[in-house]
């Protein structure tokens, strides 16, 4: 069994070999328990500094990475792009070497450009995280996906993701969450199915080993699991589909849609959701839904990878 | 150079021996608690657990503590130590903890678990039960409860097997020369 990860940065669950994707995972587990706490701290990263450095909006990823951080006592500062130097047209790479030079042990980067943390983690000696870049991934948040997966189905019996059948319906074309996850479960034997109208589907993705059906109703069909992806307004003004209403009508999860579904199906969404759009609110809200465990374990599987990059060594 | 110091029957003893003092000096199991070490202090806490329940009747909750996020040596230490689980599903608060480890070597890793239980709670008071005392101290902590003292060199290392993790119950001294 290993015991730490090859690489000093996480750029992609492509890179993950299924050792290390374990590691993360059973990491995060005893994590998990730290949040429980009273006090929700313990001291394994004291003295470290993590940089989060995000050049696109975020709320869920930022602060799960603030929490994340502190919860190990590591020092963490937020980097919001709209007031700093980069408005000045600073180059991201005078960035990089410029909080290089301030000795951090972590950067979490989150990019609109694919290739921009891969790009800096060459240029720094620290760990570089990558917190979401462009289409390219988001491997932080298929981890999480994928604990929330494994802690669910460990409660009701089974030893393994293997086999499973994994839905992911949306804007799969943009979607940085597909591709992280779309890599992850394929190296955890996870049977994968893609589905939403064909203008946002990738031509040959079928190359990745997933399964494509432009018919929700045959993704939702005997799939363990479902992940809805945020449909962007602005995909519409490119003509990419008709309207929001019928997108709804013919994409978006509903109750009427899970009738097809397994009994026991697990619905996810990364976040954050628009909803009446991708998903109806009562199932956003239902039974069925992990929504809300997603973010928990978005902070476990955080410490983790925190832990396991930039602990100990 | 390998030297057997205990069998099964005397690991077998001393555990006995231990829940008897332990149920001593705090005059029965009334407001106990036992917390192991992982990973082996987690088997002798749990024997003791089943001792004390023998000698008084009385079931006494058992915690799980994993120190790897609290250590002071992982800079120094060759690998990694794989963090593992911290289960202690009850309040320590104002109880009496008796924390359970195999060897007390320097002190280090009773200095990082008492600084975790700290996190739990304020417990009435914590006392250290361990099976091998190997001397070598390098914080001022000592043991309330000791299996056996073993004289050993810096350069020997002492091995306790349990039967739960290792197959058998076996104390053994290992001297490089």
């Amino acid at each position: 069994m290993i015991n730490k990860l090859k690489s000093k940065d996480l750029i992609g669950t492509k890179d993950l070999s299924l050792e290390e994707i374990l590691l993360i995972l059973d990491t995060a587990e005893s994590m998990k328990e730290i949040s429980s706490r009273d006090i929700k701290k313990v001291p394994a990263l004291r003295g470290k500094t993590i940089i989060n450095l995000f050049y696109e909006s975020s709320t869920r990823t930022r602060t799960s990475f603030e929490i994340a951080g502190k919860r190990l006592s590591a020092d963490v500062v937020n980097i919001s792009v709209s007031t700093s130097s980069v408005v000045k047209g600073e180059t991201l790479k005078d960035t990089a070497k410029n909080l290089e030079a301030m000795n951090p042990d972590a950067v979490v980067i989150r990019h609109s450009s694919s290739g921009a943390p891969d790009f800096i983690s060459k240029i720094l000696r620290c760990s570089v995280i990558n917190a979401g870049d462009g289409a390219h991934e988001h491997p932080t948040q298929a981890l999480l996906d994928l604990f929330t997966i494994r802690e669910k189905l460990v409660l009701r019996g089974a030893k393994e993701l293997k086999g499973l059948k994994v839905s992911i319906i949306g804007d799969i074309t943009h979607s940085r969450v597909a591709r992280s996850n779309i890599y992850a479960m394929n190296k955890m034997g996870m049977d994968v199915t893609v589905s939403g109208p064909s203008t946002l589907i990738p031509v040959d993705i079928e190359k990745m080993g997933v399964k494509v059906f432009t018919d929700v109703k045959k993704a939702i069909e005997g799939a363990d699991v479902i992940i809805m992806l945020r449909i962007q307004l602005e995909r519409q003004e490119k003509g990419l589909f008709p309207s929001i209403r019928e997108y709804s009508r013919l994409f978006g999860l509903n109750t009427e849609k899970l009738k097809n579904a397994k009994e026991d199906v697990i619905i996810m969404h990364p976040g954050p959701m628009n909803r009446g759009v991708e998903i109806s609110a009562d199932v956003a809200d239902g039974q069925y839904s992990l929504i809300l465990d997603q973010v928990t374990n978005g902070v476990a599987v955080r410490m983790a990878i925190l832990h396991l990059l930039t602990g100990g060594t | 150079m390998n030297t057997r110091i205990m069998n099964a029957d005397e690991v077998n003893r001393a555990i006995t021996r231990i829940a008897h003092e332990v149920l001593e000096k705090n005059k029965g199991a009334r407001d106990l608690v036992i917390v192991g070490i992982r990973t082996r202090g987690v088997f002798i806490a749990e024997r003791l657990a089943v001792k004390i329940k023998e000698i008084e009747g009385e079931a006494i909750p058992v915690g799980i503590i994993d120190i790897t996020l609290y250590r002071d040596d992982i800079k120094s230490s060759p690998s990694k130590h794989i963090v593992k689980k911290t289960e202690i599903p009850f309040s320590i608060t104002d109880k009496k903890v008796v924390l359970v480890d195999d060897v007390l070597y320097t002190g280090r890793s009773i200095r990082a678990a008492i600084d975790g239980l700290i996190d739990f709670g304020r417990p009435a008071n914590i006392q250290l039960a361990v099976l091998i005392d190997r001397g070598h101290r390098e914080l001022p902590i000592r043991a309330d409860f000791v299996g056996k003292n073993i004289p050993t060199a810096h350069d020997e290392s002492v091995k306790v097997m349990l039967k739960e993790e290792d197959g058998v119950d076996k104390v053994t001294v290992i001297s490089d020369q």
